[in-house]
């Protein structure tokens, strides 16, 4: 403790001499049962991008939400330009210039890209909606980031990325001081990123500050001039961002060493547990989402699957669920074929799906977390008519300390959970229907250092077990350290399969773009569709 | 100029099967008024006759007059029961105020307010009803369908206190107490159209000003789609909440009024299941009921091809029962095709990225 309190008193000083537009002095915010912020004190330097990490959990968004002035501090106090303001509503906020870009996208699909730029701040003659001059302005903010969206589209059309880069419009249009961005490059490609990169630069020359969250370690260093480090509500570190580098950050946001992030046991892979022929799901309108994929998976192994965003990984593992019954294609399990197209017959025959979205598609928001795991195999604790609570209870508990799921009360609202213990019961939930293939897809998405090193764990585990995983990342350092045999595959098919000895980044990525033209000339096409055509 | 060039490949396709079928889908409820006049036209001769026609807009134009205001209520992705009994107890406020005016004990005077005076002090109270729905649902988070649910019964309670279950008759006022004329306002016209056929008129065209030109309409949609980006953008959810329902009042207290000075009577049961046609009329309008999606012009579309049917269906002497049957079927076939055409233009949306990249 007593270095935290040093750099605390360090952050105080350097407040003092230095440029800070904005501090939140020993913000302490108590949530019922925990305790999210402890007196922790936060500068943000003028023109400068001032970068907050730490894990899911360490109370970085809590922060957020306080300077948006959507939650209040329990105590301490904000001050901007050494004075101290109140924000008691995310008005008050844009009052002072502070705007904000949330980590998972704010906008109302039921509008035009042009009403969401401008929601709440319309600009009006006579209080009548000027929508000549709002076109004008969202034609020039999108231009400015350097992307073809129509202004009149409707934001339910547009694939992910192009919803984030309607956000960061949004946040471009309000001229504000402050800009806070949380997360904003989960959904970008790389080119994407590339362009929200520049358009800080030109921020900053603007003088405008620049608060930036991001689990991506390696781009904050690129981005970033401060660097604020949380863990479990207290600030551990606050440092410029030169002569930093990534494994410093992991220590400090773990308090323990990063090359532990990967564990992997060496594990004996057994016979063809899976084998699919020329899968193949027509898209809407011609063309395939799946274009006759074939692949085995072994007992034991871990097959990772790497592709761009819309490469067909999702819709891969979605038609073995069962959840495309359009899919066409032979699939056999232990050399038999599976015949059942539904996905309570795929589950009933062993397969099961992590999936990508774990709050829309893996978990019931209203349940509690006993609930939550017990919903895909609730016929395993009945009793010809009842539900028996014992053997429900029996089966919680345990999977609760196998995959060490931190909860006080299995009783516990799902939500409650941390990013990383909800990810846990998903796949607890898959566990329970007694599995043969677990399909983990994207599985360490959103969640902390902390949390993904678990999920590894648990999956190297697994796999020791002789389970068959399928595990698609996106993440080229996980994929290269979990997998056994990685495929790659783009639009629909696949066009790489490399050993664990053979494979490396340069070869993932060359394969990942087959298809997709020369590798200079894919700027915009990186994450062709959303996936799965889901919006 | 990026931007600009998405727009121009749509429009320099061909017409193809899908722009035909999407035409179709999108004006359905155009097409299903089209449809439903011609077949009565060639079932029943009179049914085009100027006189029917009229009856027919008058009968529209309560309905409709109900239907936009709970169009706002709607797209903001909540719901009013109460409408019906609010037309019942402005009636009987209105009925009131005219045969008995306001007794002042303390003066030991009545007085007898001037029937301007009546019919604001009664939209007045429509809104206010409204707010309170309004306050209800926002303030202490009450769902709704729940809020309104008991307004309907309370609203309904008073309209039946107020003068122990029994009509006003009468409402003409007398012209020594000034009050007098009342009655013009069902029955009265403008160049041969009768005034709640003006009024649903005027109240449509400020509607529909309202949701596509002003903040205010934009913010309502805006709740509909996503109601937490609305608040964190900054919009006051609860107060825009809040007006929708005092504008659902308002329409439902101008709605009592017509319909008391139509009968020139003012009956508690007066309006008992409106709520029910209103909604039928904005869902057949194409307006979703999880809100943010819908449009007045739609609404009014809807409110005609209910009132057409229905009146239709009289005319032809369909028995009542055959008319419930058919009414119903009709507002479930037009959820249904709403549906399809949802997946349709998800598709066709996708299509169209696909051919931009």
């Amino acid at each position: 403790m007593s270095e935290a309190q040093e750099t605390q008193t360090a952050v105080m000083e350097a407040a003092l001499q230095e440029d800070v537009i904005l501090r939140a002095e020993n913000i302490t915010k108590v949530f019922p049962g925990t305790v999210a912020l402890d007196q922790v004190t936060f500068n943000v330097y003028t023109g400068k991008v001032n970068v907050l990490v730490g894990e899911n959990g360490a109370g970085k968004s809590t922060l957020m939400k306080i300077l948006a002035g959507v939650e209040q501090p329990t105590r301490g106090r904000v001050l901007l330009d050494g004075k101290e303001i109140r924000l008691r509503s995310p008005l008050d906020a844009v009052r002072y210039g502070i705007g904000i870009i949330y980590q998972e996208l704010n906008l109302c699909p039921n509008l035009s890209v042009v009403d969401n730029i401008f929601l709440a701040r319309e600009l009006a003659q006579r209080g009548v909606i000027d929508k000549k001059a709002e076109k004008q302005q969202a034609r020039e903010l999108v231009r400015r980031l350097e992307q073809n969206i129509d202004p009149d589209a409707l934001v339910s059309d547009l694939r992910i990325g192009q919803q984030q880069i309607v956000e960061i419009a949004k946040a471009l249009a309000q001229d504000v001081r402050i800009l806070i961005m949380d997360e904003p490059t989960s959904a970008l490609s790389a080119a994407e990123v590339e362009v929200l990169f520049r358009v800080i630069r030109e921020l900053k020359a603007h003088g405008v500050s620049i608060i930036y969250i991001s689990h991506k370690l390696e781009e904050l260093l690129q981005i970033g001039d401060y660097i604020t480090v949380l863990r479990d509500g207290h600030l551990v570190a606050h440092e410029p961002t030169d002569g930093i580098d990534v494994p410093w950050i992991i220590e400090r946001m773990v308090g323990r060493n990063p090359a532990a992030l990967f564990t992997r046991k060496d594990h004996k892979i057994g016979d063809v547990l899976l084998r699919v022929e020329d899968l193949t799901l027509p898209r809407h309108g011609g063309g395939y989402l799946l274009d006759h994929v074939s692949f085995e998976l072994r007992a034991g192994e871990i097959l990772g699957f790497y592709g761009l965003m819309g490469a067909g990984r999702s819709d891969l593992v979605d038609c073995l669920a069962g959840a495309r019954p359009e899919a066409s294609g032979r699939i056999f399990l232990n050399g038999q074929e599976v015949k059942g197209k539904s996905v309570a017959e795929r589950i009933a025959a062993g397969f099961v799906l992590v999936p990508e979205d774990r709050q829309r598609d893996g978990l019931v928001p209203t349940l509690s977390v006993a609930h939550n795991m017990l919903l895909a195999s609730l016929n395993k604790y009945m009793n010809k008519l009842f539900l028996q609570k014992k053997k429900e209870q029996q089966a919680v508990d345990k999977l609760i300390s196998d995959l060490s799921i931190r909860v006080a009360n299995p009783q516990q609202t799902i939500t409650s959970l941390s990013g990383g213990n909800q990810q846990k019961v998903v796949v607890a939930k898959g566990l329970l229907t007694e599995p043969r293939v677990l399909m983990l897809d994207e599985p360490t998405r959103g969640i902390d250092v902390g949390a993904k090193s678990e999920i590894f764990e648990i999956m190297s585990r697994l796999a020791l077990q002789g389970y068959g995983v399928l595990f698609i990342s996106s993440e080229l350092k996980e994929i290269l350290a979990m997998s056994d045999r990685i495929l790659v595959m783009s639009k629909g098919a696949i066009t790489g399969e490399f050993t664990r000895e053979e494979a490396s980044e340069e070869k993932l990525v060359a394969a990942s773009a087959v298809g997709h033209g020369p590798a200079n000339s894919g700027n915009h096409n990186n994450g062709r569709k959303n996936q799965n055509g889901r919006s | 100029m990026d931007a600009a060039k998405a727009t121009p490949i749509k429009r320099s396709r061909r017409i193809t099967k899908t722009d035909i079928q999407q035409f179709l889908l999108r004006g359905r409820a155009f097409i299903a008024l089209i449809l439903v006049v011609v077949v009565f036209t060639s079932l029943s001769p009179q049914f085009l006759n100027a006189e029917n026609l009229v009856i027919m807009s008058k009968h529209v134009a309560t309905n409709a007059l109900l239907a936009i205001g709970m169009t706002f209520v709607i797209l903001t992705g909540g719901i009013d029961l109460s409408v019906g009994s609010i037309v019942g107890l402005t009636a009987m406020i209105a009925g009131g105020l005219i045969n008995e005016g306001i007794r002042i004990d303390a003066l030991g005077v009545i007085v007898y307010p001037h029937t301007w005076t009546i019919i604001v002090i009664s939209l007045i109270a429509g809104t206010l009803m409204g707010a309170i729905s309004g306050i209800v649902i926002t303030r202490f988070n009450v769902a709704p369908f729940i809020a309104t649910l008991g307004m309907l019964y309370v609203a309904r309670g008073f309209a039946g206190l107020r003068n122990n279950g029994y009509t006003f008759p009468n409402i003409i006022g007398r012209p020594e107490f000034g009050n007098t004329g009342f009655d013009r306002l069902g029955a009265g016209d403008f160049l041969g159209i009768n005034y709640s056929i003006w009024i649903m008129a005027v109240f449509a065209v400020i509607a529909w000003f309202v949701t596509t030109r002003l903040p205010f309409g934009r913010h309502v949609y805006a709740i509909g789609g996503n109601e937490r980006s609305a608040e964190l953008s900054g919009v006051r959810i609860n107060t825009t909440k809040t007006i929708v329902y005092m504008i659902s009042g308002f329409c439902s207290a101008m709605v009592g009024l017509i319909i008391a000075s139509q009968l020139v009577a003012a009956h508690p049961a007066t309006g008992e299941t409106f709520e029910l046609n209103a909604i039928a009329a904005v869902v057949l309008g194409g307006t979703s009921l999880a809100g943010g999606r819908g449009s007045v012009g739609g609404t009014l579309i809807g409110a005609f091809v209910i009132g057409v049917l229905g009146d239709g269906l009289v005319m032809l002497g369909v028995s009542s029962f055959w008319q419930k049957v058919i009414k119903g079927a009709v507002i479930v076939l037009a959820v249904i095709i709403d549906q399809v055409q949802a997946r349709m233009q998800e598709r066709i949306a996708l299509q169209q990225q696909q051919e931009q990249m």
